[in-house]
């Protein structure tokens, strides 16, 4: 493309006058392709493209953690809670809502909507799960919060004092949350909670434990410990 | 034998199975509650057997002799998570290519991660019990079949090579539970197999090869300085012979049954001592 672009102009000016090799006028202009072309793609790859990739969606409710968690005594775990068998329940049921919400309690826009569409009609609030992973993945919340002790911040970032809901912005390709990829195009994080990515996932288990190098194959952790 | 930090704090887990196969009727409650609890997919036409995908699959053997000697008996065949000689050296797993079949020094189980696995079928052809399949097209199930499935097995796609794991998925449940009771080992009956729980006849026995509480020890007996070969004198792997050191081992009071497990050659006798010492 750009010799192309320079044997033209090399061309053209050798037909005026007699042949110059090099016309010192027409470097400029070949840099500043080179440049425009340089800067369209980056705006093209770091702005527009991360744009058209996700659609954003909102939630069918907005909902107050920082308040919720007020109320409750057992912190994240009042709702999000364990079963007996050590499974995770995940995001709250309506039957769980209802506990306190069978009725009206406040005054807000979000709770009336609440009641009235989803604990009036007994239907289930479609919540968009901003951590949810693929089918392949397997994740033990027991082993993380029960066996290494660690905070649901650590992951989950501090949602629990959050006032509204995010919207939920999801990959047109994959199907997957934009949290999981997380915000920063060029890859970097801040925080342990900025992306849940398998090797966030890789770092954590490499630097915490002990028992990590399970797998012949690599002398890390072996793949099933997060995969099925 | 590679030598593990968690080998210097606890002993290593083992899993292995221990079938009877006088015991085996050949009913195949194995084979279908491997299918379920799996989400094993199967095809629309299932005539064509070669293609078929059992990740348990009940041979039927014979001793050929005539009416009234005649006797049959039922080998049911999972994966047989060889350990192979040196440890982790399982026919499959030094194979592959892309990683995506792995052995675990934590609990001795070959795992198949299909999200790795690019479909090249080496494995199959290392695997000398044709325990792995390949998945020639995606799975398509009945109208309403797919919410029957289950949460905890990930479905395979098309182009991927699939295996039995041993009920892995079980294993993470336990252990699940026992972190929420505070424990960090798992009771023998907290991690069994689907095949396990299926067989009307008891014939199979799931558990912890390294543990002597566990019944599948006391039944095995391995002798765990020779490959783990095992000491009780009614039990035979499957081609042992070629030293894969498999977790799988097989009863039998039959002379012929016993023979069965290996090649071997008319007249020679059964359970060559010391065969496969000589070779690691």
């Amino acid at each position: 493309m750009s010799s192309n672009e320079k044997h033209q102009t090399d061309g053209r000016t050798g037909d005026a006058h007699a042949s110059s090799p090099s016309d010192p006028r027409s470097g400029p202009y070949i840099l500043l392709f080179f440049i425009l072309g340089l800067a369209l793609s980056m705006v093209v790859g770091w702005s527009i493209f991360p744009k058209l990739l996700y659609s954003q969606k909102s939630q069918p409710i907005d909902f107050n953690h920082k308040l919720h968690l007020e109320q409750v005594d057992n912190g994240c775990q009042s709702c999000h809670f364990f079963r007996e068998d050590g499974s995770f329940s995940g995001s709250p049921r309506l039957a769980q809502c209802t506990d306190c919400h069978a009725e009206l309690l406040g005054e807000s826009e979000n709770e009336k909507i609440f009641v009235e569409h989803y604990v009036a009609t007994d239907r289930e609030v479609p919540w968009l799960v901003y951590s949810r992973q693929p089918d392949c993945v397997f994740f033990s919340h027991s082993a993380h919060v029960f066996g290494a002790k660690m905070d649901c911040e650590t992951c989950h970032g501090p949602i629990g004092k959050s006032e509204s809901l995010k919207p939920y912005e999801e990959n047109r390709i994959t199907g997957l949350s934009r949290d999981i990829w997380g915000r920063n195009i060029a890859g970097f994080k801040q925080n342990t909670w900025d992306r849940m990515k398998m090797d966030d996932c890789a770092q954590c288990h490499a630097q915490h434990d002990t028992l990590h190098d399970s797998s012949v194959q690599t002398g890390r952790d072996a793949c099933f410990v997060c995969h099925k | 034998m590679k030598q593990t930090q968690t080998q210097t704090q606890h002993r290593p887990k083992r899993y292995g199975m221990a079938i009877d196969v006088d015991k085996c009727t050949g009913c195949g409650s194995c084979m279908v509650a491997c299918f379920s609890e799996n989400n094993v997919p199967f095809k629309q036409d299932e005539t064509d057997k070669l293609l078929s995908i059992t990740w348990l699959r009940v041979y039927k053997i014979s001793n050929n002799e005539k009416f009234p000697n005649t006797e049959v008996a039922f080998i049911p065949r999972p994966c047989q998570h060889c350990a192979g000689q040196h440890e982790g050296h399982s026919p499959c797993v030094s194979v592959c290519p892309a990683t995506a079949t792995d052995y675990s020094v934590e609990t001795g189980i070959v795992s198949q991660i299909y999200t790795r696995c690019f479909g090249c079928r080496y494995c199959m052809a290392a695997c000398p019990y044709h325990a792995r399949y390949f998945n020639w097209w995606d799975p398509v199930w009945p109208a309403g079949m797919e919410k029957s499935l289950s949460p905890n097995v990930s479905p395979r796609m098309r182009g991927v090579v699939e295996k039995c794991s041993f009920c892995f998925h079980r294993y993470q449940q336990a252990r699940d539970k026992a972190y929420a009771e505070g424990r960090r080992e798992i009771r023998e009956e907290e991690y069994q197999t689907a095949c396990t729980q299926a067989c009307p006849a008891g014939a199979i026995v799931f558990g912890d090869l390294n543990n002597p509480e566990h019944l599948v020890h006391q039944i095995v007996k391995p002798d765990i300085e020779h490959h783990y070969r095992s000491h009780n004198p009614r039990a035979f792997r499957l081609l042992e012979r070629l030293g894969t050191n498999t977790k799988v081992y097989y009863l039998s009071s039959r002379d012929w049954v016993r023979k069965s497990g290996d090649n071997y050659l008319p007249g020679e006798p059964v359970g060559l001592q010391g065969k496969a010492d000589t070779h690691g």
